[in-house]
């Protein structure tokens, strides 16, 4: 574990990374404390309406006078709640679906990946959209729509892994000294298979963030006055070119939180794997 | 070569079908009554009935599927329950849009992406490295839709430079349908005014959708060209005094670009499914904006259809990119 931190510091990037993921966290939790303007989510102000950025509005206001600097910290928990609960529940389907596959084998294993592969080959933005609409646009359906397209991407980390794991000397010997299927598959396969879906999923928060800022933008996401980012840029179209703090703040939260776990998952996956170097 | 090639466009039809079988379930899986909602507000329940009827969508799920796949096999995409037109026409129609938004796209990625990488690798860890390697991490992080506007609100708004949305300004007659490619169709008829006014449409929708390949060709090109700078025929071509510029960028680019052709054939798919919001914000008369606009109204024959052409043409690329790799490396074509 010191080992993994040591090289982890000396990376600048992924540090850059953890930095904003951290504060994103921070403000995600202590936003209506941090917020110099906390009940702008709901109040409106129409004596100030659009101000551009001063010292009091650090990034100007919005259409019904609200501080943009608050609502921008505001939105950082519903970005990073969508988020959270996507990914966990892309793991819950897709983690376990490659285990099986991976350890079983046969027609069962050959059945999962091929329906795996199909819902990789599926344009992701667009059936999420199509779900979404469908399911009468609320976040509850944003957020399904997109785990029931992500699992995949779990399903075939864990089952290469599995794959290679369960043909490895060690479970041979587990096998040997008569430990039954759970116990392998759950205490001695998995944990080891974790850390690569670790960096799946670091990577597939500030994913997910980006597909639900369109959900958002397309108003298929948050309703307002939510203070979401995709929304608030929806919202600024109005009042553009006059306003143009209003769209360029909200976007650049979401470019910079984007590229915090960007960057923190390109690092830990240099350190788990150093053979490889992408990102989605 | 004849034989690998037909293995895999065989290879293309089971899971054709399987993305069929999968959107078609998620689709009609959810609790939502198409005939309701094509029938609009304040319908009578013998119109519902009947449109139900009409659409056979009082039969059970596996019919209805088997009649679409019917359908399906003979290019019928059936009819968008909104412009009451065949689905397969309108998208027949919008198709030259996108494929001009897309290759110009492509065009950028690669034309810019290349270069860029190379120089990145040539350059490693000085700070032309460092500022790409921020560049490519911010070009696959940043909003499409709010890049988009941010170049509408500066070059369109601001200095007016460039033309805010559409593919032609209104005032001008457009030329003859020839091809249905509106840049292609004015040259042909020699409106070169048109074609440029067309062109200055489509800079800000290429550039915002080209934005984020340019990224990943910009990195997977530095990878694989640092990859190769390291091998020895590198190392022996030098000291044989091969002249450098054309060692870099015919000998070992050759070598370095397989991954980057993988990653240009994924592109494709994605800057097809990535100009669905593209082209809605710039109006943009492509599949993209008819897609938003199907999805906005609920309309599954499209939805459908949509799916069914990006997962055929991921499949197109695919093959494309394993063909592109056989010529590029002719050892592989020999493993089959």
């Amino acid at each position: 574990m010191n080992v993994f931190f040591r090289k982890l510091s000396r990376d600048v990037p992924a540090m850059l990374g953890l930095t904003i993921v951290v504060v994103v966290l921070v403000l995600a939790v202590f936003g209506p404390v941090l917020a110099p303007h906390p009940q702008d989510v709901s109040a409106s102000h129409l004596l100030r309406r659009l101000k551009p950025p001063s010292a009091d509005y650090p990034f100007g206001t919005d259409n019904l006078g609200r501080d943009i600097f608050s609502r921008v910290i505001l939105g950082a928990r519903g970005a990073l709640a969508i988020a959270l609960t996507v990914v966990a529940a892309a793991m819950v389907i897709g983690v376990p679906l490659g285990l099986l596959a991976g350890y079983r084998g046969g027609w069962l294993s050959e059945t999962i990946m091929r329906v795996t592969d199909v819902v990789l080959a599926i344009p992701q933005l667009v059936l999420a959209l199509a779900l979404a609409q469908l399911m009468s646009p609320s976040l509850e359906s944003a957020m399904l729509a997109l785990s029931l397209t992500y699992w995949p991407f779990f399903t075939r980390i864990v089952y290469a892994e599995t794959r290679r794991l369960s043909s490895s000397m060690f479970v041979d010997a587990l096998r040997g000294v008569g430990a039954g299927t759970p116990r392998i598959v759950f205490l001695h396969v998995l944990p080891n298979a974790l850390s690569p879906v670790i960096v799946r999923a670091t990577i597939g928060l500030g994913f997910t963030i980006l597909v639900a800022a369109v959900l958002g933008f397309l108003g298929m996401g948050a309703t307002p006055p939510t203070p979401d980012w995709g929304l608030a840029i929806a919202e600024s179209r109005t009042y553009l070119p006059r306003a143009w703090w209003y769209a360029t703040f909200p976007g650049l939260a979401i470019l910079i939180t984007v590229m915090g776990f960007n960057l923190l998952g390109d690092g830990l996956r240099d350190i788990v794997d150093p053979r490889i170097r992408r990102s989605r | 070569m004849a034989r690998f090639l037909l293995r895999r466009c065989l290879l293309v039809v089971p899971s054709l079908l399987g993305l069929l079988v999968v959107t078609f379930l998620l689709i009609h899986a959810v609790p939502s009554d198409p005939a309701v909602s094509m029938a609009g507000e304040g319908a009578t329940p013998e119109q519902i009935a009947r449109l139900r009827q009409q659409y056979g969508l009082d039969q059970p799920l596996w019919q209805q599927f088997v009649i679409y796949l019917g359908k399906v096999a003979h290019l019928d995409f059936g009819e968008s329950a909104f412009s009451h037109r065949p689905v397969a026409l309108d998208i027949l129609q919008r198709l030259p849009a996108t494929l001009e938004l897309t290759f110009a796209a492509l065009a950028l990625s690669i034309g810019i992406g290349v270069p860029l990488g190379v120089v990145a690798a040539l350059k490693h860890n000085t700070w032309p490295d460092y500022l790409l390697r921020v560049f490519s991490v911010m070009g696959i992080a940043v909003a499409a839709f709010w890049f988009a506007i941010m170049l509408q609100l500066f070059f369109a708004m601001e200095l007016g430079w460039l033309p805010l949305r559409g593919d032609l300004t209104a005032t001008m007659g457009r030329p003859p349908t020839i091809t249905g490619f509106l840049g292609l169709d004015a040259a042909l008829a020699g409106r070169w005014d048109v074609l440029v006014n067309h062109l200055r449409h489509l800079v800000l929708p290429a550039v915002t959708l080209s934005l984020g390949g340019l990224a990943t060709i910009v990195r997977f090109t530095r990878a694989g060209m640092l990859d190769t700078l390291q091998q020895d025929f590198v190392f022996y071509e030098r000291a044989m005094g091969y002249r450098w510029l054309r060692l870099v960028w015919i000998f070992i680019l050759r070598n370095s670009v397989t991954a980057t052709v993988t990653q240009i054939g994924l592109l494709f798919g994605g800057l097809i499914a990535g100009g669905v919001v593209v082209e809605a914000i710039f109006d943009w008369p492509g599949i993209g904006s008819y897609t938003v606009q199907a999805i906005l109204t609920g309309d599954r024959q499209v939805m459908l259809a949509v799916t069914l052409l990006v997962g055929a043409v991921y499949a197109v690329i695919n093959i494309l990119v394993d063909v592109v790799h056989g010529l590029l490396d002719p050892r592989l074509m020999e493993q089959g």
